[in-house]
């Protein structure tokens, strides 16, 4: 992709630094990381500094000012060689941030954003839940009016951020007498880090001052496949006591809200499995060419050839695909099918291409003194988190018949 | 305090370079061009000073191609104040003629500390700070690795890492130092240090650059390295070693 087509002088510069961040400070620790499946503390706290918690938001709301592209840009560097900083980015600023921004009244911009942009504390969103994956309307978590404040109950699964964050978007049923996806309503729910220690060292994550919802819990780490360095738990409401002020957008609207927000949001992971793959392709590089074999570099034989131009071709196209996206919503765009595509072909590329890299790298490439394995086994999830495969081609399918069937 | 640095576009290490067809430049297709990583040292050591004075003004000037104010606005977005670009097309294979240049345009400017990088990294000369010195007639300590100022701007102290040892150095000021490695850690600009450099001033003016008295004849890649060759084992092998590390390697 010629650089000039989506990029200025400004998002190059972006990169240029997040590029030499990548390959600096974090490259060197993810795999120490992933191995302890630790939340890489000290190099969020290094991505707040550089504002890399807060791109695309005003600079009034704390954040730095920059475009969609340039958060983009950001999430795609940083997979490149760690998938689970990437997703600390992303799930932080699409999934805890944009709702508020999007949908917050001025004053909930004003009180939660600024602490969010800054990475004073990190965010996450809660829609998922034990019965409700997929089928996100099946929101069984509940929300019971108490006058100045809603009680909460029921239980959110595989939550980015449940632990680790303060504030979480989360979604609950406020109608119980309504179809499906009416009757439910977005809350701001604020907890306690689940890591006052390290937090409180690092001096990112914590804020003393911002009152927590009595009730709201965390619950058991996932031990997953991939993307081990990320927080990913339960979330529990047991009478969860959340102030009526925290009410995020439209009261029962917060089903239309989710989509929205998850539009947005698979753009950021397909950068992500872009990333991922692109990263592949470059310890493949970097690997056949010193590598020998029958007296010659591996990357001399032309069925390496044939392996690894493929591997190139589909990143261009992923490329593609997923900036087209990215500047289709800067635009003001409609980006809604865009976004499911970009989305659906990077992750499948993603996990294609990783695959061919541990291959590729032979008996090295199982082992964890290379990337690659991490590479794969991070790839695996960008096919199912934010909207499964499955269901990208439903929302593509649905964009192309619209109104022809049902 | 008023501190000016000087800085070079060079090309990144980790790009393989090629000779370009006139043989004596370099291709620049593809290549991408950093902030010389000395300079680095520089641009960071300056900003610590003035943060450290709690007032002041870092001011980077540079000697190259228009692309240059590219390099210009990284160390901007560091934290740097204003710019200047001594543009030219070509930059001389005469140090002294850089030297000159970057002289007459820091003469009247009423700094306290000229910082360069001890070398730049495309072609190794070591030469462009303590020339500069010389033309201003300021005292200059070279590859700097670590600075102590005086509270009063009057003076301060450098330490060389020498051979087998430290070597310090007491100047007064104004003065012209030149980093080295170790002299601190630079920082990653932020993206506020990025969206803030493209408001900041970058004044563009022509470089007045005379002949110089070097020429630049030719570039040539350095030879290819021949495969090694593995003579014996054991001590039976020793003599054969010898004779060819004498007669064939002439190192002995
Ligand atoms: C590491 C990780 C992080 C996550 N982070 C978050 C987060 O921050 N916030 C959050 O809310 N959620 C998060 N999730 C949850 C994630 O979004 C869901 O796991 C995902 O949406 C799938 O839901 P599910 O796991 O319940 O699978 P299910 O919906 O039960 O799906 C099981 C299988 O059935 C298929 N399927 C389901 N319905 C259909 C259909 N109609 N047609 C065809 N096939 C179908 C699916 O594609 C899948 O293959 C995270 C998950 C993981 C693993």
């Amino acid at each position: 992709m010629d650089d000039s087509l989506y990029f200025t002088d400004q998002h190059l510069q972006v990169r240029d630094m997040v590029r030499d961040l990548a390959r600096q400070v974090i490259r060197p620790t993810a795999r120490r990381y992933d191995l302890e499946s630790q939340f890489p503390w000290d190099n969020v706290k290094q991505m707040a500094d550089l504002g890399l918690l807060g791109i695309p938001w005003p600079e009034q709301l704390g954040g730095a000012g920059m475009d969609y592209l340039s958060y983009i840009i950001v999430i795609h560097e940083l997979a490149k060689v760690d998938a689970s900083h990437a997703i600390t980015v992303s799930a932080h600023t699409t999934l805890g941030t944009s709702p508020i921004v999007d949908f917050g009244t001025e004053e909930q911009k004003r009180r939660f954003v600024p602490l969010l942009a800054t990475g004073k504390v990190l965010g996450g969103f809660g829609l998922t839940e034990p019965g409700a994956g997929s089928d996100a309307g099946g929101t069984k978590t509940v929300a019971v009016d108490r006058g100045d404040h809603y009680v909460l109950n029921g239980s959110k699964i595989f939550i980015t951020h449940a632990g680790v964050g303060e504030i979480i978007v989360a979604t609950a049923r406020t109608d119980p007498a309504a179809k499906k996806t009416r009757g439910i309503t977005s809350f701001i729910v604020t907890k306690d880090t689940c890591d006052l220690a390290e937090a409180t060292r690092v001096g990112t994550g914590h804020d003393p001052t911002l009152p927590k919802c009595p009730g709201v819990l965390t619950g058991k780490k996932e031990d997953k496949l991939g993307w081990r360095a990320s927080d990913t738990r339960e979330l529990v409401f047991q009478d969860a006591i959340v102030p009526r002020e925290n009410v995020l957008g439209q009261f029962n609207g917060g089903f239309r809200h989710m989509l929205h927000t998850l539009d947005g949001g698979r753009i950021g992971l397909a950068a992500l499995a872009l990333g991922i793959a692109e990263g592949a392709l470059e310890e493949c590089l970097a690997f056949t060419s010193t590598r020998k074999q029958f007296g010659k570099a591996v990357a001399s034989f032309q069925g390496v050839h044939f392996a690894l131009a493929d591997m190139a071709t589909e990143i261009e196209a992923a490329k593609h695909l997923v900036y087209h996206a990215a500047w289709l919503k800067q635009t003001g765009r409609p980006f809604k099918p865009e976004a499911a595509m970009a989305k659906l072909y990077a992750s499948e590329l993603c996990m294609r291409a990783t695959i061919k890299a541990v291959q590729l790298h032979g008996g090295y490439g199982y082992t964890t003194e290379y990337p690659v394995e991490r590479m794969m086994r991070d790839a695996k999830i960008c096919e199912i988190g934010e909207g499964t495969s499955e269901i990208q081609r439903i929302v593509i399918a649905r964009q192309l018949l619209g109104d022809l069937i049902d | 305090m008023k501190i000016a640095v000087c800085i070079k576009r060079v090309p990144d290490s980790e790009t393989r370079v090629k000779i370009a067809s006139d043989g004596r430049s370099l291709d620049e297709a593809g290549v991408k061009f950093i902030l010389n990583p000395y300079d680095e040292f520089a641009v960071e050591e300056a900003l610590r000073r003035k943060e450290k004075a709690g007032a002041g003004e870092v001011v980077i000037v540079s000697l190259g191609p228009a692309a240059a104010q590219e390099t210009i606005r990284t160390a901007l977005a560091m934290g740097a104040d204003r710019g200047v670009l001594l543009q030219t097309d070509r930059i001389p294979a005469d140090g002294l003629e850089v030297a000159k240049a970057l002289a007459a345009e820091l003469k009247d400017g009423g700094y306290d500390l000229i910082l360069f990088g001890k070398m730049a990294i495309d072609d190794y000369n070591h030469q462009v700070g303590p020339m500069v010195a010389e033309l201003l007639d300021l005292p200059c300590v070279t590859a700097i690795a670590h600075l102590d100022l005086t509270g009063d701007k009057k003076g301060g102290t450098a330490e060389r890492e020498i051979e087998g040892g430290v070597e310090v150095v007491e100047f007064p000021l104004p003065a012209v130092l030149t980093a080295d490695k170790g002299l601190n850690e630079p920082r990653y600009p932020a993206l506020k240090g990025i969206m803030a450099a493209k408001k900041k001033p970058l004044d563009v003016k022509p470089a007045s650059l005379g002949a110089g008295g070097l020429e630049l004849v030719a570039m040539v890649p350095p030879p290819e390295r021949k495969g090694g060759k593995i003579v014996g084992e054991g001590p039976a092998a020793v003599p054969e070693l010898i004779r060819l590390l004498r007669e064939e390697a002439k190192v002995l």
